[in-house]
């Protein structure tokens, strides 16, 4: 077991999920699902609850394995990338993944070491100042309101600048100034060339930043829209319309 | 896109998972107390049933010692995965870029640590109530309980892990865990009593042997099956 640091020289500019399954039991939770997208594009996972939008996070956070089928990260699947992989993805899962007993400087820092960031300091310090927590770095985290444990588990998942950033309902409990600095955050984070992925229910505040919209419906890839006004309607028309409109 | 990363290495990996978990229990203190008491009153308890007069039955004390290791062990595994389930933190854990068994090698230091933490408490409790002369021959016993201890955590840890989204896990993990180190309950009963017998050096040896043993094959099978059986 080598106790020297391995170079994380590894990454991709494109994801490539093809026909991936997932079962749990005899239940289908995803059924040939397929979809690809290039660095620098901000991907929207839609769908009612119990769609698969949080297996197929799960998935591409290589939290799961497929049942069948494979999602490739540039050229290699998980199991060929190894631990590597996951030095290029960033997740902000619904769970919130910080410990209430460590400050916000200590949660930082500790996943910004696990995750190898060398000299985290002013990374730490930084992401505090862009979740506008630096007067409040040394509390427990414990003692944060959720709007502010979810901006702190934002920077959390971004503090070693992964290529795919996978976001699991991030506007739950944001104010509407959070809600409008995530939203320039996500920009930001795709004209710096990464792949974001995001699940969520709040379809008008999503449209005007998502490039391409993934319905899903009872574990299908039901309906691709494309991002801008009036994606609440169209997602509505698409899960209405039967077979949907992906071939 | 272009951060300076350099994935941490095994060692440093597991320092950093043990440390966090140090940090956490000192904060809180929530685990070792609770594990001390659980231990302390089970010794107690054993103390007003086995000792008449001021004298204890012959040959107990090793049980009653082990006994308490292996449940105040099993409720310090339960809490720390606990604490790691209500903050969903073990996936983050999980989606690190770290080696898992690293991860595993991070949490069972931190248990064993905390173990060791109570066995400074229990095990001269338990020789002066029940009047047993560990304490004469220190370094057969602390191999004693750093192998046997290092044993039941590594089992538990991985268990523990294992079960930590299960509904029935406070249920199942003694379930589990009890049947599978019985070879370490029976080398550390056997072992700690033989260290009251004037000739029994070598039959310490022997179980000390066992143990080690033991711990080699199961921490390697630990390591071996941790990443896949973390990955649902």
């Amino acid at each position: 077991m080598p106790a020297a640091s391995a170079s994380a020289s590894f990454d991709f500019d494109h994801l490539v999920v093809r026909d991936v399954s997932r079962h749990f039991g005899r239940r289908r939770a995803l059924a040939r699902v397929s979809f690809d997208c290039g660095a620098g594009r901000l991907l929207a996972l839609l769908g009612p609850n119990g769609a698969g939008k949080s297996t197929l996070l799960s998935i591409l956070a290589t939290l799961s394995a497929p049942s069948s089928g494979e999602v490739r990260y540039g050229a290699v699947t998980a199991r060929e990338a190894g631990s590597a992989v996951r030095a290029r993805i960033g997740v902000l899962g619904h769970d919130l993944y910080l410990y209430p007993e460590l400050t916000a400087r200590e949660n930082l820092r500790f996943f910004g070491q696990l995750a190898g960031v060398r000299d985290p300091e002013p990374r730490v310090s930084a992401a505090l100042a862009r979740a506008g927590l630096t007067e409040r770095g040394d509390d427990l985290v414990g003692r944060f309101s959720r709007g502010m444990r979810q901006r702190l588990a934002l920077e959390r998942a971004l503090l070693h600048e992964p290529r795919l950033v996978l976001l699991d309902e991030p506007f739950t409990g944001l104010d509407d100034g959070s809600t409008r600095a995530l939203l320039d955050r996500l920009d930001g984070l795709r004209r710096e060339g990464a792949i974001v992925v995001v699940t969520t229910h709040d379809l008008d505040v999503i449209e005007p930043v998502i490039d391409e919209a993934l319905v899903l419906r009872e574990g299908r890839l039901w309906a691709v829209e494309a991002g801008g006004p009036g994606l609440r309607a169209r997602y509505r028309a698409a899960l209405s319309r039967e077979g949907g409109n992906v071939g | 896109m272009s951060a300076e990363i350099a994935r941490p290495g095994f060692l440093r990996t597991a320092w950093l998972v043990t440390r966090k978990d140090l940090t956490v229990e000192l904060r809180s203190r929530e685990i070792v107390y609770t594990t001390l008491f659980f231990a302390v009153s089970c010794v107690l308890v054993f103390a007003f049933g086995f000792v008449k007069d001021g004298r204890p039955v012959d040959d107990v004390s090793a049980a009653i010692l082990w006994i308490a290791i292996a449940f105040s062990g099993t409720l310090a595994l339960g809490r720390t995965f606990e604490r790691e389930r209500a903050s969903e933190t073990l996936q983050a854990l999980m989606l690190a870029p770290a080696d898992r068994p690293a991860i595993y090698a991070g949490k069972l230091l931190g248990i064993v640590l905390l173990l060791g933490a109570v066995e400074l408490v229990v095990v001269p409790l338990v020789a002066l109530l029940f009047q047993a002369p560990y304490l004469a021959r220190p370094l057969p016993l602390v191999a004693l309980l750093v192998t046997g201890t290092l044993g039941f955590a590594a089992v538990g840890t991985l268990f523990a892990a294992m079960l930590v989204r299960a509904r029935s896990r406070d249920v199942l993990l003694p379930v589990l865990l009890y049947p599978i180190t019985i070879p370490v309950i029976i080398a550390g009963v056997r072992g700690t009593a033989a260290l009251a017998q004037p000739d029994g050096a070598a039959i310490v040896r022997a179980w000390i042997s066992m143990l080690v043993f033991f711990d080699v094959v199961f921490v390697t099978l630990a390591l071996w099956t941790f990443e896949a059986v973390m990955t649902e």
